[in-house]
């Protein structure tokens, strides 16, 4: 016990205030870790708001059939600008941004690997997510022809080709997404580099906290997963302008070869997203329940698998377009197999809340929400491997219910858990819990209402990315209450921004260890000072803070 | 809703066959259909136990070991750190489930993909435009659009099989209460059948995103007893009706830039980019589905079809209310 000697409380600094151009001139400059790893966050944020107000519109329109809220070429214009923001610009980018901000502080280290590079990367997302937004303006090209890309965010080919993509579009999708992919690999790269030689002295890879472990395979699968998708948005840029043929059907390419390249990204990309709110459950659930998680080995045995089997998946985005029957069924095994390590993660966190004492913060409550929807989203793509019942269900609006299952049910509501747990700590003030609950039970309530009957709009052959649709067809009722159920959760993410904002003016402070927590970043100051920790601390066992707390009771008696 | 004119149109153009617009996959009426219904439902049986057993066991742990207000806030629960054998059990279970599901996805996968076509098929070649179906019969020598005129296929003998094949971008077929889709790729050749076990329009759309029109490119598969099928091919072979009591009215459809788009067969109209008209009023609708095939909607439709379809790739062409009366009248005789 005497190795650990940094004490949990500690006088804080008096606040320097500082002008407008001070302050900005510090955040434009800055490489401290936390603070680009909160630039991501808010940034994230704000694409998000901004796509989730392009999901209210396209709602909007299908509340009703053939209405004419927007005309068809906007609304394909939404559904393409909706689902690139949400993966590229909030997804990759609040990877970034967690584990830029947690991933030091879980380790005792005092800044990434690479500071500078760590900059970099995120001023280089964020200008590939302007220059995409710009296509709006842009977009036109010399022609005068189109807008804001309208090819779908997966773009197929020939879609995208110069001869149905006029104008320059497409390549501002392909600009947008390739510059901020760059900055998705800087940080990968950087995360990796972090946990792999800065950890603090006792930290061994079997004691780093679990979040530390997600994140690190995370960024080894956006290490491999995103150069494919760069080398085919090059291929296609080629396409466009210099005169090669690789996906240009009329001069003999292949419209399939581009589906190949880019579901080898797009699936393990699904994980890339999911992973975020892995680790954050896997930090927020043990200690709202205050217990350890269990079975820490086969949780990250279980990650490794995942990240392993998800790259051999990725067809299954492909079982329509007419592949023979054993590839079909090669990627329905692969993909029912996937199931599997998920299925491990879902119990052990069960388990973990098995027998201990359950504190219904609003962070735990999205812990919660986020069991039962994954398991449902966990489920459905059980039944999109079976591919026989996938050439029903592909494209269809059970695949939108299913993703945004995944995505939200799981991806944005684990991301919620992680900021109501970590605010404290960033800003030093505890978000409202009055508010909060508000917050979480619309936002639970609208999700469901849109999404699980969207599964049934699927059944009934309700194929995806329609602008109308006519009154016979039986999707009215359906589409009326999704609607609904969207203005829902537009009011829930209010409640939480009015919470956020709330909050930096009046919230309670939060002192440094509100949560009575065990990793590293609780024995800081919250918001931690620059150099994170004034001695650098030494660890015996997974979690340093509870061998603290409970001298007579340490975790490395056990480990 | 309709006027009377409408109505009685709308009647006129159901010869009796029931319209099968909810396309319901769980009630299937051909054979791939059924075989992927049976599949679903397994699935849906097995995942749904999957679901009832650990949505039990997490909300049971939520509620149970709940903190309680009389609580103490500093006693903490014994520290579980894990159980190899639990693991072991949870891992092993879900992958028999999923080798169960696998063999049974296997058989069902080979017997609709590999399925070889009877002698006695009907051969269909489907062409995908943007944003409308060219549909060829190669053994009848005949080209419609749209409407996917089959033989019932009550005993399986009759099936349909479809080549599938795209001249612009991807299109996917698919009609719900027959069966899976199957993707329509330029440059490629896929293949699918069909065997509607009972007649009756059923109503399907494109499932693979293809542009600005995507939401109308509507499908309709017309599934006929086979003397009727026979007949209406019989029909469709023949080259467009010649009407001596129109011959003014074709004359001024021939001298408009239509002809450069549409074909009607034995006459100088020979354009393939748009839909083929020999036989317009055989069919139930217009414009790939946004329309009944009424006189009123023809002639709206042929005065701006950027008004109905926006977007779509026929262009208004500022007729003169009295060219669009002649123009009208013409293709009302193309029976």
């Amino acid at each position: 016990m005497a190795s650990i000697d940094y004490p949990l409380e500690r006088p804080r600094h008096g606040e320097k205030t500082y002008s407008f151009s001070e302050a900005l001139y510090s955040w434009v400059s800055t490489v401290d870790h936390k603070r680009l790893g909160l630039m991501y966050i808010v940034a994230a944020l704000i694409f998000m708001i901004i796509a989730g107000i392009m999901a209210v519109v396209i709602r909007m329109q299908l509340m009703f059939p053939e209405s004419h809220v927007v005309s068809p070429d906007t609304f394909n214009r939404l559904f393409t600008m909706h689902g690139t923001t949400m993966v590229f610009l909030l997804g990759m980018p609040m990877i970034a941004g967690f584990s830029n901000y947690f991933v030091p502080l879980m380790i005792g280290a005092r800044d990434m690997a690479f500071p500078r590079m760590n900059a970099f990367g995120f001023w280089i997302f964020l200008f590939g997510g302007l220059l995409l937004y710009f296509s709006y303006i842009g977009g036109g090209g010399l022609g005068g022809a189109g807008s804001a890309p309208d090819v779908g965010w997966f773009a197929y080919a020939p879609l995208t080709s110069k001869a149905f993509s006029r104008g320059a579009a497409t390549d501002y999708w392909i600009l947008g997404i390739l510059v901020s992919g760059v900055g998705s690999i800087a940080s990968a790269i950087n995360v990796i580099a972090t946990t792999i030689s800065l950890r603090c002295p006792g930290m061994t890879l079997s004691r780093m906290p679990m979040f530390v472990w997600v994140m690190l395979v995370d960024s080894w699968l956006i290490l491999i997963a995103l150069p494919p998708l760069n080398a085919a948005q090059i291929m296609l840029l080629m396409d466009r302008h210099l005169g090669s043929n690789f996906f240009e059907t009329q001069a003999g390419g292949s419209a399939v070869l581009w589906q190949h390249f880019f579901w080898i990204f797009g699936h393990p990309e699904v994980y890339i997203l999911i992973f975020p709110a892995f680790a954050i459950l896997s930090e927020v659930i043990p200690v709202f329940s205050r217990k350890p998680i269990f079975g820490k080995p086969a949780m990250v045995g279980a990650v490794v698998a995942i990240g392993f089997i998800s790259l051999g998946v990725w067809a299954h985005h492909m079982f329509a377009v007419g592949m023979t029957a054993w590839s079909n069924t090669f990627f329905a095994a692969s993909s029912m197999l996937v199931g599997v390590p998920t299925g491990i993660k879902i119990f052990n966190w069960t388990a973990t809340m098995y027998g201990g004492r359950i504190r219904y913060s609003t962070a735990m409550m999205y812990c919660c929400a986020f069991l039962l929807q994954f398991l449902v989203a966990g489920l459905t793509g059980i039944m999109l491997a079976v591919a026989p019942f996938d050439w029903q269900l592909h494209d269809s609006y059970f695949v939108v219910a299913h993703f945004h299952f995944t995505l939200i049910g799981g991806a944005v509501f684990g991301i919620f858990a992680g900021i109501y747990y970590w605010f404290p700590k960033v800003t030093g003030k505890l978000l409202s819990e009055k508010l909060g609950k508000w917050n979480f039970w619309l936002f639970v309530i609208g999700f469901n209402m849109t999404f699980l009957t969207l599964h049934f709009a699927g059944f009934l052959g309700m194929p995806r990315r329609i602008y109308t649709y006519a009154p016979d067809r039986g999707w009215d009722t359906i589409n009326f209450i999704a609607s609904v159920g969207a203005f829902i959760q537009a009011a829930a993410v209010a409640c939480f921004v009015w919470n956020v904002l709330y909050t930096l003016k009046k919230g309670e402070p939060a002192g440094d260890d509100p949560w009575d927590g065990w990793t590293l970043e609780w024995a800081t100051t919250s918001p931690p000072p620059e150099y994170n920790f004034e001695k650098l601390p030494v660890v015996r066992s997974s979690r340093p803070l509870w061998d603290l707390k409970h001298p007579q009771d340490p975790d490395w008696k056990y480990e | 809703m309709f006027n009377h004119a409408q109505l009685a149109l709308l009647q006129a153009n159901v010869p009796g066959l029931p319209q099968h617009r909810i396309a319901n996959i769980f009630r299937p009426l051909a054979t791939p259909g059924a075989s992927e219904k049976n599949i679903a439902l397994l699935t849906l049986a097995i995942t749904g136990v999957i679901f009832v057993v650990v949505a039990g066991l997490i909300i049971y742990t939520m509620w149970r070991f709940r903190r309680k207000p009389g609580d103490d806030e500093h006693q903490e629960p014994p520290q579980v750190y894990g159980s190899n054998q639990i693991e072991v059990a949870w891992t092993v279970i879900p992958i028999l489930i999923v080798f169960v599901l696998i063999g049974v996805s296997a058989r069902v996968i080979a017997g609709v993909e590999n399925a070889s076509p009877p002698a006695s098929t009907t051969k269909v070649t489907l062409v995908g435009h943007q944003w409308w179906w060219e549909v060829d019969y190669p053994q009848f020598t005949v080209r419609t659009a749209n409407e996917i005129h089959v033989p019932v296929s009550r005993d399986g003998n009759n099936a349909t099989y479809l080549t599938l094949e795209s001249q612009d971008v991807i299109h996917s077929f698919w009609v719900p209460q027959l069966g899976g889709k199957m993707d329509l790729i330029p440059n490629r050749q896929n293949f699918t059948w069909i065997d509607p076990r009972e007649p009756g329009v059923y109503y399907g759309n494109c499932a693979e995103y293809c542009g600005t029109q995507h939401a109308n490119m509507l499908l309709r598969v017309i599934a006929q007893e086979p003397a009727d099928f026979n007949t209406w091919a019989a029909n469709e072979a023949k080259p467009a009706v010649e009407d001596p009591s129109v011959s003014a009215q074709k004359a001024v459809y021939q001298s408009l830039s239509c002809v450069n788009c549409h074909t009607i067969r034995g006459t100088g109209s020979i354009g393939q980019f748009g839909p083929d008209l020999t036989h317009l009023m055989s069919r139930e609708n217009i414009g790939a589905g946004v329309l009944t095939n009424t006189p009123e909607h023809l002639r709206a439709w042929v005065n701006d079809p950027q008004a109905i379809k926006p977007g779509c790739l026929m262009p208004s062409m500022k007729l003169t209310d009295k060219e669009l009366d002649q123009v009208v009248a013409y293709l009302e005789t193309l029976k």
